[in-house]
């Protein structure tokens, strides 16, 4: 069998107008790369329309380009040399197409900056070289293109190198290639140009297969994400498959691993494969699936990792390098959605340290949000705890990107865990409990009068299945004479303003509404009960917070996946509604909330 | 084992999975393309990769009934053979109406619009009857499922013409199946858009990377069936591309078996000829696809 051959991304980007098209079109049209007939096509149709011909429209494939002249969207083409084939990314250079340039070179190993050497180096000759480094691209060579307009001139090419290298330095990056080059004539593009004779280095092509591919991380720590696990019950299938892609290192059978944030553990059983039997390795790159030894309770977006190495960070804190894409500014306490890895998060800035501008390289001070193509340093919350790496020891457990309103909105680097005591939420309650004008009546007389203390009754369990338990129990404490009532209302009926469709939002937002409304209704003596579907630890503590000073009692239905007596009562999926609710009524009046020695 | 290094299949391969299995986490309706040519019939191999023998999800064949006879045996094989949930809808009443292109009614790209795109459209949003195949009786019966699909998954590989280079892995519709060409969603460090506002639908284009020649190779190193329309039936002819009789040609080509046909995109005629060059509607919408696809084409 022929060794397949290897393959590399590389982006071509730069301000507008410096010649990437071009450049592209040349290394296309130059390295054979082109179907039959392309080229002879185009020049066509230019003598048709009386245009002269030009090498960028080799790419011009859709309509909207062709008419506005400029490169809207990423476009991927093809070529060859002799050490590898190349997908060429063209970004475009425009400011305002900044994320179509950001997924462009998101999506690629290398990249070529392509400066006019007529006009010198620009606002986006500046922001993209900088992008390539926030992006992770180590191989980048900057292209001097249009010599042909300055008649070759070597001093010209010299100090654009030298402004640039200043740049570099000041962004803390490696200097890197410098190639004169005139795509338009093809100078230093497939070859060396006879008509630079004063540079010696290497042209275009060289300088690309002399780039290398990142080594896979398989001597690193291991870093698996859990992204789905899946049970498909079809035709008697039995496993339990932990399903995901190995970010770094190796794991095998046998292997004993923890899972964080939830510090489970356990032993891979099989490394699973299709159509071939096991495997018993899998390594960094891998989209795999194991079975564990042992059943435990863990959810989509944990990181798994091999219990005896260094493993990552488990914060809600962290600082962070962000850019942003968004057409709404970035702005402090505003719920967003963070995708780190395979975990989805609901996330808040706390701190905005500074704002850089990557043209001037100045830092601005005091600046209360975070714009649109703004890059800044900052301090986010995560409404839970969540697993991560710092940049620099593995990067792609610590990169992360924000949505708002649906939209990938900003983009982002860790820089390292926070450790702090106060949260947004701690601030809220504490604003919140200061300004609260208080009620005459003390908890403690309502409590006599209504013969109970005021609780919430959180029952929880697999979808739906607390409901008939939850209406046993408000009719059984009515019968009782208590004061009660069963939160029935979906929230997003009642939260205004908050409407989205987002399942990881959504739910903050039911949360905090009920942790609200719970506060409000207990604080006025009632036992307040509500259903929830799988809520987790994080999600508890939040609505434990937001009820405080009043009691939370925690029911659970089904496997009780709970550590430290989160859950205060466990009923099995079979309970019946009313010995359901009787079993919760006698946990109530043994944990003296409905002791009528209590109102003596 | 230690330094096993992936090759460039391998890492096609992962990063298809990747994509497939997000896909399946974020979408409630979620329905595959399979036009059983052989990018959608790698696509549903990656599938049962990426979950590990199951397709999880319908898979959807729109048939314009000018499919080469030979697809629709084939589709029906494969989704006996392994269990699939198989779906097909129809432009019925153009069919009936004689209103199309082989008929002499209408030109070849309006033709597609209406076997093609609006089938697909309708029968996506469940406004069209979708038949499903009953796997006891071997039999299409109505789907009494109308939901609407939120999520399509979609074979189109980057290579294949202009327009599709720039495609993202995912890919926003709004309500009338309009893709925004010039205002697409940013995707970085394998974070796509996977939240979607109402009323809109999400394409998702696990192939996205692959060329040609990387589907051939795949298709030979995993020995995954293909239907035999791809090989030389003895006549010096085979389709290197798939779709209805009246509009697609086969191109003069003796290559019997996977390999052979590899070897001639690597190195033989094929190497520098467009795939599509086959397929007589591209030149018609002159030679962009792009109007087709706007409006829904896939």
């Amino acid at each position: 069998m022929i060794v397949q051959r290897e393959q590399m991304n590389v982006v071509i980007v730069g301000h507008v107008d410096h010649g990437k098209s071009t450049l592209i079109g040349r290394l296309l049209a130059d390295t054979n790369s082109l179907p039959q007939g392309k080229l002879e096509a185009v020049r066509k149709k230019c003598e048709h329309t009386s245009r002269p011909f030009e090498y960028a429209f080799l790419l011009d494939a859709l309509k909207d380009e062709q008419t506005q002249g400029i490169t809207i969207d990423t476009a991927r083409s093809f070529f060859k040399s002799q050490k590898r084939d190349y997908i060429i990314i063209d970004a475009p250079g425009h400011i305002e197409f900044l994320k179509n340039m950001v997924t462009g070179a998101a999506r690629a190993q290398a990249a070529l900056l392509v400066i006019d050497a007529h006009e010198g180096i620009q606002e986006n000759s500046k922001r993209h070289g900088y992008m390539m480094s926030f992006l992770g691209i180590k191989n980048i060579t900057i292209c001097v293109n249009k010599m042909d307009l300055v008649e070759y001139d070597q001093s010209i090419f010299e100090d654009i190198q030298r402004q640039y290298e200043e740049f570099l330095l000041e962004i803390n990056l490696k200097s890197t290639h410098f190639i004169p080059i005139s795509a338009r004539h093809g100078e230093n593009i497939t070859t060396l140009s006879r008509r630079i004779p004063w540079y010696k280095g290497d042209c275009v092509l060289e300088a690309l297969d002399n780039f290398n591919k990142d080594a896979p991380s398989h001597e690193r720590e291991l870093r698996f994400p859990v992204q789905d696990i899946y049970k498909f019950t079809a035709f008697g299938d039995e496993r339990r498959i932990i399903a995901g892609r190995v970010e770094s290192g190796t794991v095998q059978a046998g292997d004993e691993v923890v899972f964080l944030p939830s510090q489970k553990t356990s032993r891979i059983k099989t490394i699973e494969h299709f159509p071939q039997p096991c495997h018993s390795e899998a390594v960094a790159g891998e989209s795999s699936g194991f079975t564990l030894e042992t059943q435990i309770y863990i959810r989509p977006g944990e990181i798994m990792c091999r219990a005896k190495e260094k493993l990552p960070h488990v914060a809600t804190h962290f600082k962070a390098n962000v850019f942003w894409m968004g057409k709404q500014p970035l702005v402090k306490r505003k719920n967003y959605k963070l995708k780190i890895a395979t975990q989805q998060v609901p996330v808040m800035l706390t701190d905005i340290i500074h704002v850089l501008d990557a043209c001037e390289l100045s830092s601005i001070q005091n600046k209360g949000q975070v714009d649109r193509h703004d890059v800044a340093e900052c301090i986010f919350e995560t409404l839970k705890s969540i697993a991560f790496d710092d940049i620099h020891f593995i990067a792609q457990t610590a990169r992360f990107v924000i949505v708002d309103n649906y939209e990938i909105a900003g983009g982002g680097i860790i820089l390292a865990p926070v450790y702090v005591q106060d949260s947004v939420l701690g601030q809220h309650i504490e604003e919140r409990e200061f300004k609260w004008e208080r009620s005459g009546i003390t908890p403690d007389k309502r409590a006599m009068k209504y013969q109970h203390k005021s609780v919430l009754v959180i029952i929880d369990g697999p979808l739906s299945t607390g409901r008939p338990i939850a209406k046993a129990l408000e009719e059984t404490l009515f019968k009782l004479g208590k004061f009660t009532y069963l939160l029935g209302v979906p929230s997003h009926l009642l939260a205004s303003g908050a409407t989205t469709n987002d399942r990881v939002l959504n739910r903050v937002y039911h949360l905090q509404q009920l942790g609200e409304l719970a506060r409000v209704l207990t604080d006025a003596g009632l036992i307040l009960i509500t259903t929830i579907a799988d809520i987790d630890k994080d999600e508890l503590n939040m609505l434990r917070s937001l009820n405080r000073p009043s009691k939370t009692v925690v029911v659970r239905i089904g496997f009780n996946h709970f550590e430290h007596n989160d859950a205060h009562l466990i009923l099995s999926e079979e309970e019946g509604a009313h010995s359901g609710a009787d079993k919760i009524v006698n946990f109530l009046i043994k944990s003296l909330l409905l002791d009528p020695e209590y109102s003596i | 084992m230690k330094n096993k290094t992936l090759s460039k299949l391998d890492d096609l391969e992962a990063q298809s999975v990747y994509i497939l299995r997000e896909a399946y986490r974020e979408f409630k309706s979620l329905a595959m393309l399979w036009s059983i040519g052989k990018d959608s019939t790698v696509l549903l191999w990656l599938a049962r990769k990426a979950f590990l023998g199951h397709v999880p999800f319908p898979l959807v064949h729109i048939d314009t009934s000018y499919k080469i006879p030979e697809m629709i045996t084939y589709r029906d094989q494969l989704a006996r053979e392994w269990n699939l949930n198989m779906i097909y809808g129809q432009n019925t009443e153009a069919i009936k109406a004689k209103h199309t292109f082989p008929e002499g009614a209408i030109d070849r790209l309006s033709c597609c619009k209406l076997l093609k795109t609006e089938a697909l459209r309708h029968t996506l949003a469940g406004d069209w009857p979708r038949y499903r195949l009953n796997h006891q009786t071997s039999q299409y019966e109505l789907d009494t499922n109308k939901e609407p699909y939120t999520g399509v998954i979609v074979g189109v590989r980057a290579d294949e013409e202009g327009s599709r280079s720039k495609e993202r892995y995912f890919s926003p519709r709004d309500r009338n199946n309009d893709w925004d060409v010039g205002d697409q969603p940013p995707e970085l460090w394998n974070q796509f858009k996977t939240d979607f506002a109402p009323g809109t639908h999400l394409r998702i284009h696990p192939l996205l990377d692959w060329t040609e020649l990387n589907i051939w190779e795949y298709i030979e190193r995993e020995n995954i069936p293909i239907t035999s329309l791809y090989f030389d039936q003895g006549n010096g002819k085979r389709y290197r591309s798939l779709g209805c009789y009246p509009c697609t040609f086969p191109v003069e080509s003796t290559a019997r078996t996977v390999h052979e046909i590899v070897e001639e995109l690597r190195t033989g005629k094929f190497a520098n000829i467009a795939e599509r060059a086959g397929r007589a509607q591209d030149k018609d919408d002159g030679g962009g696809l792009e109007t087709l696809r706007r409006d829904g084409y896939m």
